[in-house]
């Protein structure tokens, strides 16, 4: 029978949510790690039992979990995360150069091929990679070292590498994004990159053309059609048809076109969703309706889904990592929120219900579709 | 041998009880008591001392024998009743929001 695990990072542990195809009737396992930040807890395409878990607290540290049986039990891998070389330097808020320093990992990709590899982006931006479960940890340099990154500087969260996507078609080519840098591709493996952000318009930077410096927020792509790239920026809904190489608005009719999350249904690669954010500064949904909005021609057409859904008196957010999709012939869609709620749609976001409404507040969600 | 007391997170991360005892090589240091600690319990590296720069972390102290031997320098010797057993070193979270 097939089933679903989703798998939840919070700010004070981490929650495993599994269910059968229907996902009406949910067990919660959890906390794991309790009192600690779970900023990501990712899955293997390779082997749905390998689990990977980002760790940290502001006390000791970061430590990445391994889970070989689906979560049930956790063992600490390797957390030595250091930097390729000369360190070097970055920009501040003030301008000032400002030496590279890790503070956590924000992001753990498994390969889709091998379960002992697992790519991790970190804040201050900079991608490791492991190729042993975990053990030890690299980094792919060539990032870091791209002739603008003396001049990256952060955003209001620090300067975190959030996404990483790797095409399916080619595994040499890898998009990240960086807050507040941008997106960057490697076509060979990582040994070298160059920034994709031509067409993004960002109010904060005075030159309109500017390569980088660019408040990516997510990145989104569907497996079947990876030259097409979907963005939550800033501000702005954006979309590439050429991998990255341009970019155009898609914001169209949405209440607000801030925000942090976005995913693609998994069987139409057209079908996306969003969760539109008043503002910058407020943080929460427009008028207190929590609605995620789907458009099915790929951008511009906006339906908000509310069913099941507070539509009045809610003041909470979706994070960047706190959305994510099933492959089951109904295509589930799930997302988290800082209010603790964990909410699921079994019907591609026509009608939503919470799985659980009480955690701290969510950090990101992944789903794993198991056999 | 060395007693250390670590604080519920890293004995929950390093499985072990609330107090250790720890064979140090050459004269007990808070430098040689932690690295003594990271040698046998892996998942304790980092914890404890930024792995980068080797410095304590802002919110982890070190207390013995009722002092707060935070701000020693790492190579200072410890407290001889530290040496001797009588007195745990004591690694503790800071007390911090969050």
């Amino acid at each position: 029978m097939s089933g679903v695990r989703v798998l939840v990072g919070t700010r004070k542990g981490a929650f495993v949510l599994t269910s059968d195809g229907k996902r009406a009737d949910w067990d919660v396992t959890g906390p794991h790690f309790g009192g600690w930040e779970m900023y990501h807890v990712k899955g293997s395409p390779a082997d749905p039992n390998r689990l990977y878990a980002s760790q940290s607290t502001g006390w000791f540290g970061q430590v990445i979990q391994r889970s070989d049986d689906g979560g049930t039990t956790w063992e600490p891998v390797g957390n030595k995360f250091e930097y390729d070389g000369t360190t070097g330097t970055h920009q501040w808020y003030d301008g000032t150069p400002h030496p590279w320093e890790f503070a956590r990992v924000w992001h753990l990709e498994p390969s889709l091929t091998d379960p002992d590899t697992v790519l991790a982006g970190v804040e201050d931006a900079a991608l490791f990679r492991s190729t042993d479960g975990g053990h030890t940890w690299n980094e792919l340099p060539g990032l870091r070292g791209h002739a603008s990154g003396s001049s990256w500087q952060p955003g209001a969260g620090g300067m975190c590498l959030h996404t990483i996507i790797v095409d399916p078609s080619d595994p040499e080519r890898i998009f990240v994004a960086i807050s507040a840098a941008g997106v960057f591709r490697t076509d060979d493996g990582g040994e070298s990159w160059r920034p994709v952000n031509r067409g993004l318009h960002s109010e904060g930077i005075p030159d309109d053309d500017a390569e980088v410096g660019h408040c990516v927020h997510r990145l989104a792509m569907h497996p079947s059609r990876p030259d097409v790239l979907y963005m939550q920026k800033h501000w702005d809904v954006m979309r590439s048809d050429d991998a990255g190489e341009s970019w155009h608005e898609i914001s169209g009719d949405l209440p607000s076109d801030f925000g942090f999350a976005i995913d693609v249904h998994a069987h139409e690669p057209e079908t996306i969703y969003v969760v539109p954010i008043k503002s910058d500064s407020e943080h929460f949904p427009p008028d207190g309706k929590l609605r995620v909005y789907r458009s099915r021609i790929g951008g511009n057409d906006w339906e908000p889904l509310t069913k099941g859904l507070p539509q009045s008196n809610c003041y909470v957010n979706v994070l960047r990592d706190a959305m994510a999709v099933d492959s089951l012939d109904s295509c589930g869609v799930y997302f988290g929120t800082t209010g603790g709620q964990v909410y699921a749609s079994a019907d591609a976001g026509d009608n939503w219900a919470p799985i659980v409404r009480d955690l701290p507040a969510v950090l990101s969600v992944e789903v794993q579709t198991l056999a | 041998m060395i007693r250390v007391v670590l604080p519920a997170h890293l004995r929950t991360l390093a499985h072990v009880n609330r107090e250790i005892e720890l064979e140090v090589a050459g004269p007990p240091t808070q430098r040689s008591v932690i690295d003594a600690l990271e040698a046998r319990y892996p998942a304790l590296h980092g914890t404890i001392r930024d792995p980068a720069t080797q410095k304590r972390r802002a919110f982890v102290r070190f207390f013995a024998c009722e002092d707060d031997l935070s701000h020693e320098l790492p190579d200072a010797p410890l407290p001889d009743a530290v040496v001797s057993g009588a007195e745990p070193f004591i690694v503790i979270g800071a007390m911090a929001g969050g």
